[in-house]
């Protein structure tokens, strides 16, 4: 299917010209002049494409000025519009007006690259803050990024809401308890929440520039650590993205295996996450009791792979772990286990009317907000957007649908249960998908050798996380090596989804709104 | 109700005995941690952690001190919110610019003995993030530490291990 590429190609002809050196096959790139990069936007948004991610390269390595790049996904197809920008006249048109979520994207650009989204409503920095130097765009080749930089004076000027009776509460960074830091503005009445403003990048430790500096076996390490509780997933992203630009055909039982770590960490998560949920609404029971079934896992993972949470196991080439007769007994004894109690555990939270009280009808994402906010995951699929990577842009062992078959669930009341509803699903699928796989695990080679990408060409893998959709773009310099390695972590998109959900729930709500979500600070921050 | 309960029973105490863990012999540890706690920090120690920039993998296995299995509250060790009450700060991840401030801040507000633990191979050194624009690096770039816990993530056991040092 390419709806995307024919739509494209029935509106701009000839001004746009496909592009043969991005990898996979599957996933096209087109160029369009600089002036038409946001009437392309309007070409997407009426073949009803969503938005996924939108960054910027410096190319000055090729002897060209920058670029500026817009994917889009629609159904199984993926189509990354770009658009050259030269060095000395550093703008582009924002795409803000037909896709919400690019403002953030765009902020982004503007401020770790120093072009400049026109048009864009909000032209805020975004994870620079004030007290960078004017001039510091890390992501531009001559950015010096081993040094550090000077701290200025400036403010960051937030969004108020005035009038009687409102007030405000400024909240974090630094929170209580044991999550990421991040920083949350509420504007409220009486208890109800009339805005909430979000302030992240606190935890940026500038990963992306950090990976131009790395060869390319070593950017999986860092890949691997991109968001800790999703290492798996990050860095089966990141060698799919590399083995497409090498053309390396992955062994089957490497496939195999990939799927195995990563279904294991969306059972991990999920089940910490559930608990989690519950524990916010004051059910302390079922954190301990979820929390006792995800340590076991835990401990599975580390006997039989080495690592809790299966971290460096995934290799560009490959998997650096194998898994016997006696092994597969053991997750198979395991699954069997788990999935007894978790049941019991549904039923308590199903039949539970105090806890049924505070997730229903909690942190309502409508189905409207969630596309017109492009989310992914699980947000997604519990507001109603059927998207998962494993289905619609299936990678390996998931294509095989004879073998694996996946049902994904998808529910629409976009509530605090929905979310945890989608999880618990999950959870049981994921228990099945792993049984099959036990089952059917092909014989062979765990990895082959993976050579060096050629200079000048990109690759591109969407993985669905457990959170949802990672997408990796990677990009080789004229000496083959990392010019530019872009990351977009589900939280990118799902984070405005947040500040959406909480509007006018009560502010001791915003936890349990908040886990619901539970978004990775580290992932969006880079 | 009925259903919980028999969960509950039906669970028992998993607390004990503990998973064998070839890397420290928790059980030992943990038997030393309680009497130092009880003995120098009148049977409890109050631990504030702060993510200074962590990849959130260090977080995971610090919630992991929590659950029923590894169950630090039986050592005397919780976690507090405010750093006004915290005996120790577990401090995570290379620091990153951005957080520098709230982290020197943290510890001013933090009352003596102002016990600091960087934990991970980040907390120790920077890690794979090293130094640069946006890292610092390791915690004792911006504040004093009296331990370090490496590892990428380290185990719980060897989260427990490190704060036994801390207070002994
Ligand atoms: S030590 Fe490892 S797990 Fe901990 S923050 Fe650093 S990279 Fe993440």
């Amino acid at each position: 299917m390419s709806m995307l590429r024919d739509a494209i190609i029935s509106a701009f002809g000839e001004r746009a010209r496909f592009d043969s050196s991005q990898h996979p096959a599957g996933v096209s790139s087109c160029l369009v002049p600089r002036d038409s990069f946001s009437e392309a936007a309007k070409v997407m948004k009426k073949s009803y494409a969503l938005l996924a991610a939108e960054w910027a390269t410096d190319e000055t390595a090729f002897g060209r000025g920058f670029g500026i790049f817009s994917c889009y996904r629609w159904g199984s197809e993926y189509l990354i519009v770009r658009a050259d920008v030269p060095a000395d006249d550093p703008w582009f048109p924002s795409l803000t007006k037909r896709f919400v979520p690019a403002y953030r994207f765009e902020r982004q650009i503007q401020s770790l690259m120093g072009i400049t989204p026109v048009g864009i409503p909000d032209a805020r920095p975004w994870i620079k803050f004030e007290d960078w130097p004017i001039d510091a765009w890390p992501l531009r080749k001559s950015f010096d990024a081993s040094k550090p930089m000077p701290r200025i004076k400036g403010e960051y000027t937030w969004i108020r809401a005035e009038g009687e009776g409102v007030y405000e509460i400024p909240v974090g960074p630094v929170h209580a308890g044991i999550i990421e830091p991040g920083h949350f503005r509420f504007q409220a009445v009486g208890e109800d929440v009339i805005n909430l403003e979000e302030r992240l990048g606190y935890v940026h430790k500038g990963i992306e520039k950090r990976f131009e500096t790395l060869s390319w076996r070593e950017g999986a390490r860092l890949a691997g650590r991109v968001s800790g509780d999703t290492t798996v997933a990050h860095s089966i992203a990141y060698s799919m993205a590399l083995e497409s630009m090498t053309g390396c055909r992955l062994p089957e039982r490497a496939q195999w295996l990939r799927a195995l770590f990563l279904e294991r960490e969306r059972i991990a998560n999920h089940l910490g996450d559930i608990g989690a949920i519950c524990n916010d609404a004051a059910f302390a029971f079922m954190l301990y009791q979820l929390s006792r079934l995800k340590e076991l896992m835990l401990v599975t993972n580390r006997r039989l792979f080495g690592h809790r949470f299966i971290m460096d196991r995934v290799k560009p080439g490959g998997v650096t772990v194998d898994i016997d007769a006696a092994g597969k007994e053991e997750i198979r004894a395991e699954m069997e286990s788990l999935l007894k109690d978790f049941e019991r555990l549904v039923t308590i939270y199903d039949e539970n009317p105090s806890l049924e009280d505070r997730v229903r009808d909690t942190g309502i994402l409508s189905p409207e907000k969630a596309r017109e906010l492009c989310v992914v995951g699980i947000v997604a699929r519990a507001s109603g957007l059927n998207l998962d990577c494993r289905i619609f842009n299936p990678f390996p062992p998931y294509d095989q649908h004879d073998r694996i078959e996946l049902d994904v669930p998808v529910l629409i009341s976009g509530d605090v249960h929905a979310r945890v509803w989608v999880r618990i699903q999950e959870v049981r699928e994921s228990v099945r998908i792993i049984r099959k796989i036990l089952e059917d695990l092909p014989e062979g080679e765990t990895s082959i050798p993976v050579e060096q990408p050629s200079p000048g060409v990109s690759g591109f893998a969407a993985v669905e996380g457990w959170r949802g959709e990672i997408i990796y773009w990677l990009q080789s310099g004229p000496q083959a090596e990392i010019n530019r390695c872009m990351v977009r972590d589900p939280s990118s998109l799902n984070w405005i989804g947040l500040e959406r959900a909480v509007l006018g729930n009560i502010v001791p709500d915003f936890p349990l709104c908040n886990k619901s979500f539970n978004q990775s600070y580290s992932g969006h921050d880079l | 109700m009925i259903r919980i309960l028999r969960q509950i029973f039906r669970t028992g105490i998993v607390t004990e005995p503990l998973h064998p863990d070839p890397e420290t012999e928790i059980k030992e540890v943990g038997i030393r941690l309680e009497e130092a706690v009880r003995k120098r920090f009148r049977r409890s120690l109050t631990i504030r952690q702060v993510d200074a920039g962590s990849c959130n993998g260090c977080e995971l296995e610090i919630h992991a001190m929590n659950n029923p299995i590894y169950n630090c509250e039986r050592f005397g060790i919780h976690f507090t919110a405010s750093p006004r009450f915290a005996d120790m700060l577990l401090v995570t991840g290379p620091v990153t610019r951005n957080m520098e401030v709230a982290l020197r801040r943290t510890y001013d507000a933090t009352p003596l003995p102002k016990l600091v633990v960087a934990v991970g191979d980040c907390g120790c050194n920077g890690g794979i993030f090293g130094e640069s624009y946006a890292s610092l690096g390791g915690v004792d770039k911006v504040i004093p530490v009296d331990v370090y816990i490496p590892g990428c993530p380290p185990s719980p056991a060897a989260l427990l291990n490190g704060i036994l040092k801390a207070i002994s």
